[in-house]
């Protein structure tokens, strides 16, 4: 080991290992690629000034997208290896090494839960949460910045693993004594533990700051009751996220010590304890899952109340269902390891206290069919994803119920039954969630619907693409396969395996033509443009206000007068057949940009990799600069800037008379 | 209109015979709000080394018992300076909110010293501990004891940072509000940490003492 270095070498760069070689090769081409096109298009300081340093709420929410949907690439692309090697890996070895499979199954969860769904989930309710609460900002528009530009170090150093050093072959958790220096003495589990620890720092900070902009920033007359239900649920989750993430930073913590100064947490040695990581981890894990799906209900619920034309059925047992699943979520922790062995009534407990979940779930079902029943349903794509999940998340969580059962558990534990039980909730649920969110409110975002035919297309190559990917693995758990094998000797498992590999290759399609959507879309976008800002007739706040809306969001905030406050107003305003009078504006102070965001990031970054190669002076000069960066931002004198009142008026004005213009149209038919 | 019959007129029981909600609070109550959360974040961190450390207490693999090791004469000194430096602490925001420089600086330097003594201390303890071979790497009770104990040393440590950074802020750009609102996170900060403190002289020293 060198000074200079810690334990980095040339050694660590995995030349004989061509796929890891020739994947990094690509990205950095594409990476190099992207960045040239921006240079010589004049474009670099377009985006430094309006988008990296941007600390306005709805340009963060859509970068947290952008890197949900590229690390969706990354982690998919992991799915396809591990389904192409188990088709065929039958009485062979495959084309994956079993070090190198370990290492992609690993990558694949830590990627898909920490840098998809948690991005996008985060993205969509940075988006629209002010928006919907009739606010121009966050609570803290800096440290949201932060928060974002730590979860991309997070992801960066994940990725770096690829071409520097090795990923973590220990499962998308890092269970002990396997991820203990004994054996495992690599860099992977480094790697993990501080990507993990960073973003998570980042995700802790988002969390404080979207629960003190719901609690403490809404408009006037903004109730809590009178909340649409996206805004309930991501309270509801960013509740879990302040109570859950530190419990993740501990138990990471513990296990560095273990690794890198000797401590006896977790070692099988000197009286450590092995299951305390279990519960621990499970302790923050099984809040995340509901993290991750409690937006995802509050999209389905403003998707299909929008389009079918009624308020949400059974508004407050619909709030009270997502508090009593955030308050259940941290009570069934033990149920990732009844075969712990913790004697028949703990078991039983957590078993019977996992079921209960399924009360206020099922109620929230149904109030999604009521909210249909009777509707002027408008089958559009954003409706399709909301449909599917209904049907698919009813099947996971039936799976998940008979998991809850502890003697069913023992048999179907660590079997592929599980993996297709958590897949069916999270594609079904969370993905499809995402993808709702993000055809609901695209247009919302940049002023132009995405390709309506194409979406419907990707949906029913995702939809089918699903059942046949996972289905087979139900029936493979019952045929007693377990997750994560590199190659296997039953016959009867290879058919299954087989018609699980088309269904990647059905979902990869469905990828494939949202690609093909996103792209048309931008190129028609003359078309596809929304000019009034409305363009689902929707009924929360955040289509009252133009499309992209302005940086201040609302000229003059919204005077809520009631639940649904934007259906009033439009209601109000059909019923006297024009607007409402515009009201004198004033000038508004909005935060400035700051680059700190992303400079604190990328000093996180060199302190994260300084660490994992053991490089110890790096670390500390990473250190000092993080703690820099935030004294430059304490000692700017200048936060605000002020837009004048003529420019509010002339950004307004030009929406109103399109707004105008269509309640016009509508009138003369 | 009245705030009470607009609730009433647009026929939502929700809002009806309460005070209407005002709009966003005042930029002092969102931070001071945001920075409570985070205290409570931080002290869900500390519970679940508190538990691990409940879990390991009895694991001492045959190495030394706390009641071995402990010497509560060295940790009531510590609890005394933590606690004043709270008290100066206090003073600190008095001074503050009464724009006194003079106060606010001698009472952030007093809590300073206090803060340092009280770190000071506690690295003397673990240093000690070190040289008779009960460092964290002889059992899993000392791991517990020395991460729970150092994680809150780090905390005053990291505030002590933070209270060189305001006493320069005050010195350099005076009572900003943006600057008062720092000072009142600080302060919360500070006062949390002898929370946490409370809970570790209970729970590890005096418990483990005991026994």
């Amino acid at each position: 080991m060198s000074i200079l270095f810690g334990k980095l070498s040339w050694s660590a760069i995995p030349l004989d290992e061509p796929l890891p070689m020739v994947s990094g090769c690509v990205i950095a081409l594409v990476l190099l690629g992207v960045a040239i096109w921006v240079v010589r298009k004049g474009w670099a300081p377009y985006l430094w000034r309006e988008w990296i340093t941007s600390v306005d709420h709805k340009r963060i929410g859509v970068m947290y997208c952008v890197l949900a949907l590229v690390m969706l690439l990354r982690g998919f692309s992991d799915a396809v290896l591990m389904r192409t090697q188990q088709a065929l890996a039958y009485n062979a070895q495959g084309f994956l090494p079993p070090e190198h499979y370990n290492q992609i199954f690993s990558a694949h969860g830590t990627i898909m839960i920490f840098f998809v769904a948690m991005p996008f989930m985060f993205g969509l309710m940075n988006f629209v949460l002010p928006l919907q609460l009739g606010v121009r900002d966050v609570a803290f528009p800096t440290f949201n910045s932060v928060a974002f530009w730590l979860t991309c170090s997070g992801a960066l150093l994940v990725n770096l693993s690829l071409v520097v050093g090795e990923f973590q072959r220990t499962g998308w958790l890092p269970y002990p004594p396997l991820s203990e220096i004994a054996y495992s003495p690599g860099v992977g589990v480094d790697y993990w533990l501080w990507a993990i620890t960073i973003s998570g720092i980042g995700t802790l900070i988002g969390g404080i700051n979207l629960v003190t902009t719901i609690l403490k920033m809404r408009a006037p007359g903004m109730d809590y009751m009178r909340m649409p239900m996206f805004c309930w649920t991501a309270l509801a989750t960013n509740m879990l996220v302040v109570a859950a993430f530190p419990i993740l930073t501990a138990t990471s913590a513990m296990l560095l010590l273990d690794r890198y100064l000797g401590f006896h947490f977790f070692t099988n040695t000197g009286g450590g304890n092995v299951m305390m990581f279990m519960n621990l981890i499970w302790a923050w894990g099984h809040p995340e899952v509901y993290i991750l799906i409690l937006p995802a209900f509050g999209v389905f619920s403003e998707v299909i109340s929008t389009f079918s034309g009624k308020p949400l059925f059974g508004y407050r047992s619909m709030v009270l269902a997502t508090l009593a699943i955030c308050v259940l979520a941290f009570m069934v922790w033990l149920h990732h390891f009844f075969t712990m062995g913790a004697g028949g009534n703990v078991n039983a407990v957590f078993g019977i206290l996992t079921t209960v979940i399924a009360v206020p779930t099922g109620a929230k079902v149904f109030n999604w069919l009521f909210t249909l029943y009777g509707g002027a349903v408008r089958f559009s794509s954003a409706l399709l994803w909301s449909l599917g999940f209904i049907v698919t998340f009813v099947i996971g969580g039936m799976t998940g119920v008979l998991l809850a059962v502890p003697p069913a558990d023992f048999l179907l534990h660590n079997s592929l039954f599980l993996v297709a039980h958590f897949h069916n909730v999270i594609i079904g649920g969370v993905l499809f969630g995402a993808f709702a969110g993000y055809t609901y409110w695209f247009p919302k975002a940049f002023g132009f619907r995405l390709h309506e035919r194409i979406g419907k297309a990707a949906f029913w190559f995702w939809l089918t693409g699903f059942y046949v990917a996972f289905m087979p693995l139900y029936w493979l758990g019952f045929l007693g396969m377990t997750r994560r094998m590199q190659h296997y000797d039953v016959a009867q498992w290879r058919p299954w395996l087989l018609v699980a590999a088309l269904g990647a290759a059905l979902i990869l399609i469905g990828i494939v033509l949202q690609i093909v959507q996103l792209f048309t879309s931008i190129r028609d976008r003359a078309q596809l443009r929304d000019l009034t800002g409305d363009p689902w007739d929707g009924r929360s706040l955040e289509w009252s206000t133009a499309s992209p809306p302005p940086v201040f969001n609302f000229a003059v905030l919204p005077d809520v007068q009631g639940t649904e406050a934007y259906w009033r107003t439009k209601a109000q305003a059909r019923d006297q057949q024009q607007l409402a009078q515009a009201p004198d504006y004033c000038a508004i102070e909005m935060p400035r940009n700051s680059p700190t965001g992303v400079v604190c990031a990328f000093f996180a970054t060199i302190v994260g990799f300084a660490l994992i190669w053991h490089i110890w002076w790096l670390a500390i000069v990473g250190l000092v600069g993080a703690y820099a960066t935030f004294v430059v931002f304490a000692w700017r004198d200048i936060a605000d800037e002020e837009i004048p009142a003529e420019e509010v008026a002339r950004i307004v004005g030009e929406n109103r008379s399109h707004r105008a213009r269509a309640l016009h149209a509508e009138r003369q038919p | 209109m009245t705030a009470a019959s607009a609730a009433h007129s647009s026929g939502d029981k929700a809002g009806a015979g309460r005070a209407r909600h005002g709009g966003p609070a005042s930029k002092r109550i969102i931070v001071g709000y945001g920075f409570w959360i985070f205290l409570l974040s931080d002290i869900v961190m500390f519970s679940a080394i508190f538990a691990a450390y409940a879990v390991l207490a009895s694991a001492t693999a045959g190495g030394p018992t706390g009641h071995q090791l402990f010497d509560l004469k060295n940790v009531a000194v510590e609890t005394g300076c933590l606690l004043l430096s709270s008290f100066a602490c206090g003073i600190a925001s008095i001074g503050a909110v009464l724009k006194s420089v003079m106060t606010f600086q001698i009472a952030m330097a007093v809590t300073f010293v206090l803060g340092a003594l009280f770190l000071g201390l506690e690295i003397n303890e673990f240093a000690g501990l070190v040289a008779r071979h009960a460092g964290p790497q002889r059992s899993a009770f000392l791991s517990a004891f020395f991460t729970l104990v150092g994680c809150h040393g780090l905390h005053v440590t990291i505030g002590l940072l933070w209270l060189l950074t305001m006493m320069a802020q005050i010195w350099a750009k005076g009572f900003r509000p943006d600057i008062q609102r720092r000072i009142l996170c600080f302060n919360l900060f500070w006062h949390a940490l002898d929370i946490i403190w409370v809970a570790v002289f209970t729970v590890v020293y005096l418990l483990g003492a005991a026994v």
